[in-house]
């Protein structure tokens, strides 16, 4: 069954003549909203139409039309389809556009990060601060106009390597000889470094003086990470302590932005596939789903039948090992340093080997193609995860819950540590196991099918009391859920082709824009892609689950301990590849 | 293999003695020390850091080879392994730990990305392979590399530490004083290496001005 395409249930440009168009590009949908408007519209979309998840925003350069435009895909979390709107400005900087965080919070990062790559500025944001690159570098990279060091030339394949394949190196065309570019008359010995004052300015600083005003307290400001043992990669977080307890935190990502979107818009539309395995690098196999089925909608094609189901079989899998992990690492972080990691690894190790059977990688599989997949799996292997499914993961997640479950310092630790209330996780866009811990059954696989998931009889995991315990024992429940449709599909699956399609390496798409979503193991991960019928991208946006659902971090942890705070980024299950793309 | 036995096989000792006596070289006492215990850091970049933690669990046991003390802080660690995709943003910070690490230190490249910039080399803040800045001892082709690679990465390292000696190893060098300290670099309106400035002025003030690139 194809994904339903996003329809429009809620006629805007109705509610509000004169201030909503509706979108008559052809290929697109959404409504069309003017700058001065935008809040009333927006207060509008939450408060009257009841759109109160605001999934994605983003920003798109029509650099012919000499327009900036910022997109937003607002949902409801009791399902269905979604609202998207837009607003467009003239490109001459500088660009500004009203903030929309104080209507949904989670907007905060998306808004800096479309400032940082698109130079768009959001008027009466809180901290309008550059988040993926450093404060001081030259120009917005996602700009049409902005070209890399390296540029070679708009789009790929280039004609220097293909067809003839003579390659040069590119550190020989660059004027610095390697991957940099300054501008004109640029003197490296009088640059006066940044030193972050913005950022520590916008920390929530504790200072106090005594009756007699001579002796001043001030609270210790310490920069956890890059390099820190606890952050899962390459996160900083500079936090204020008052004694032990957390008075602000602002996390600073960027560590690892490999440029995915900038590489992904010079690339083909088959090209990118492997680029989006070291998204969310624990699932491959996820990632590729989203983005396949993403173009999928766009091309307007059917998946074949066996396919479908592999596609399931393997982003389950990747579901199951993600859990394991999380609950390893987890508790690594709360301090029983390694075992219980060495428990989730042994099974992850027997999932990563099916994947490595059916793609030939264990991590970057890069298994999925517009149409289906690229290999069948043999008899041989799907007993090997019948084997799995039915006797040994069942098994060992008991085994594990029986061991940690009840053990009393994990419990003292978890149980009544407060996460995030439910209004609170849908106002900053908080998608995947953290918002159903705090009570809100909202799973894409439910609420918003895809692929052949209404096919399957399974429950959405939720709990209801949003503390540490909750969230950690919902992942034991995802688990077993993920465990039952794997039950079903390995019963069901069907002969036949693997792929609906030809083999095909230059494909070209339908122009238009899509937003295609599909429940990872983290959250909500979207792909937001605008084709001009060529075959690259003109647009290529990832809604990160990681990205977002850290927006969240500041309000989670502030009155914690920090102690409680290793514990509580280790809940929202970040990973940097994703995190910073 | 015969370097990790700490006699030198020329040397004839009595059954009983081989636990008790050793006859051997300095270098080689000094060599056989170090390659046994191995200390990595605790430090990962992207995504060959999985398969970095893949490789201490239990099915790969990096500890059979004296690696498994992995130390989250670079004052007590031996070797720095680069996992995974060194960013422009990240590069000082690298460089930072790297300086405070105590020699001998060595650095193994792991993966595409850490040799040579790898699928993300064209990136806009990606740097095109960590050897632009710290020694590479050794390099660990795949992506990721598997943990099997990965050992065999960490073999060939020992193999690389049997071949020292006392009087050429970098860190004894007398008239080279600091040799091993790498200049931090600065980021600028791009990555600033520091040791480049007079090439980068050069070069920038020579820039055609049309080009955008």
């Amino acid at each position: 069954m194809a994904t339903p395409i996003l329809t429009q249930t809620v006629d805007l440009a109705a509610r509000f003549p004169g201030m909503v168009t509706a979108d008559a590009r052809p290929g697109y949908t959404g409504f069309i909203v003017n700058k001065e408007n935008l809040l009333e519209v927006a207060t509008a979309v939450r408060d009257e139409f009841g759109f109160d998840l605001l999934s994605s925003l983003t920003g798109v350069d029509y650099i012919a039309e000499n327009k900036m435009e910022v997109v937003y895909h607002a949902f409801k979390t009791t399902g269905g389809s979604g609202l998207i709107f837009k607003v467009q400005v003239e490109r001459i900087d500088p660009i500004e556009i009203p903030s929309l965080t104080h209507i949904w919070h989670g907007l905060e990062f998306q808004e800096r990060e479309v400032w940082d790559l698109y130079g768009i500025k959001f008027t009466d944001h809180p901290d309008m601060r550059r988040i993926l690159m450093w404060e001081g570098f030259e120009g917005h990279p996602l700009r049409k106009d902005w070209k890399e060091a390296f540029y070679e030339e708009e789009v790929k394949p280039y004609k220097s390597r293909w067809p003839e394949g003579k390659h040069t190196f590119a550190e020989d065309k660059n004027p610095f000889h390697d991957n940099l570019n300054f501008p004109k008359d640029f003197d490296p010995e009088k640059y006066v470094v940044d030193k972050e004052e913005d950022l520590y300015a916008s920390l929530e600083r504790h200072t106090m003086k005594d009756e007699a005003g001579k002796m001043k307290t001030d609270s210790v400001v310490v920069n956890l990470g890059p390099h820190h043992p606890s952050t899962h990669g390459v996160l900083r977080v500079a936090v204020t302590l008052n004694g032990e307890t957390v008075m602000g935190l602002k996390p600073v990502m960027g560590y690892l932005h490999r440029n995915h979107e900038k590489i992904g818009e010079r690339s083909t539309f088959t090209q990118i596939i492997p680029y989006t395995d070291r998204l969310d690098y624990f699932n491959s196999m996820s990632n590729n789903f989203g983005y396949v089925t993403t173009v999928e909608k766009m091309m307007n094609i059917q998946v074949a039948e066996r396919a479908e189901y592999i596609r399931v079989i393997m982003a389950e899998l990747s579901r199951v090992q993600n859990h394991l992990v999380f609950i390893g690492m987890l508790l690594n972080d709360l301090g029983t340093m390694f075992t219980p990691a060495l428990y989730a690894f042994e099974e992850r190790e027997l999932i990563v080997d099916i994947f490595e059977a059916v793609s030939g990688s264990r991590m970057m599989c890069n298994y999925y193609r517009f149409g289906g997949v690229v290999r069948d799996v043999s008899d041989e292997i799907l007993q090997k995860i019948k084997d799995l499914v039915f006797d040994r993961l069942p098994a060992k997640t008991d085994e594990m819950e029986r061991l940690l479950n009840e053990n009393e310092v994990l419990v003292g630790r978890l149980k009544g540590t407060h996460v995030l209330s439910a209004e609170d996780a849908i106002n900053f866009s908080v998608t995947g196991p953290v918002l159903r811990a705090s009570g809100v059954p909202y799973d894409l696989r439910r609420a918003d099918p895809y692929s052949i998931y209404d096919r399957f009889d399974f429950d959405v995991a939720v709990r209801h009391n949003g503390d540490m315990m909750d969230n950690y024992l919902i992942r034991f429940d995802e688990i077993r859920q993920s465990l039952r449709i794997l039950e079903q599909a390995l019963k069901q699956i069907p002969q036949g082709p693997i792929n609906s399609q030809k083999p095909n390496y230059q494909i070209k798409v339908p122009a238009g824009e899509a937003y295609g979503r599909i429940e990872s193991p983290k959250g909500e991960l979207g792909f937001y892609i605008i084709s001009t019928g060529k075959g690259n991208p003109y647009r290529y946006h990832v809604r990160a689950p990681s990205f977002v659902n850290l927006t969240a971090i500041e309000k989670i942890c502030i009155g914690t301990k920090i102690q409680d705070f290793v514990a509580l980024l280790a809940m929202l299950d970040i990973v940097m590849g994703e995190l910073d793309r | 293999m015969e370097n990790e036995k700490l006699s030198l096989p020329n040397y004839n000792i009595p059954e009983e003695l081989e636990n008790v006596v050793a006859i051997t070289t300095l270098d080689r006492l000094y060599n056989w020390g170090r390659r046994s215990s191995l200390w990595p850091l605790t430090f990962g970049l992207a995504c060959c850091a999985i398969e970095m933690i893949a490789a201490q669990m239990a099915r790969y046991d990096m500890a059979r080879f004296g690696m498994e003390v992995m130390r989250p802080t670079p004052r007590q660690a031996d070797m720095i392994l680069v996992s995974g995709t060194v960013t422009k943003k990240m590069l000082p910070a690298i460089i930072r730990l790297y300086n405070q690490m105590p020699e001998p230190k060595y650095v193994v490249a792991m993966g595409a990305c850490a040799s040579g910039g790898g699928p993300f080399k064209e990136g806009y803040n990606v740097v095109a392979g960590i050897d632009k800045f710290l020694p590479v001892d050794v390099y660990i082709p795949g992506c990721p590399p598997t943990p099997q690679a990965l050992i065999a990465g960490l073999i060939k390292l020992q193999e690389r530490i049997d071949k020292d000696s006392l009087k050429k190893v970098r860190w004894y060098n007398k008239e080279k004083k600091d040799g091993n300290y790498v200049p931090m670099p600065i980021l600028g309106p791009d990555l600033i290496d520091v040791r480049r400035n007079a090439e980068i002025r050069d070069a920038a003030a020579t820039k055609a001005t049309q080009e955008s690139a």
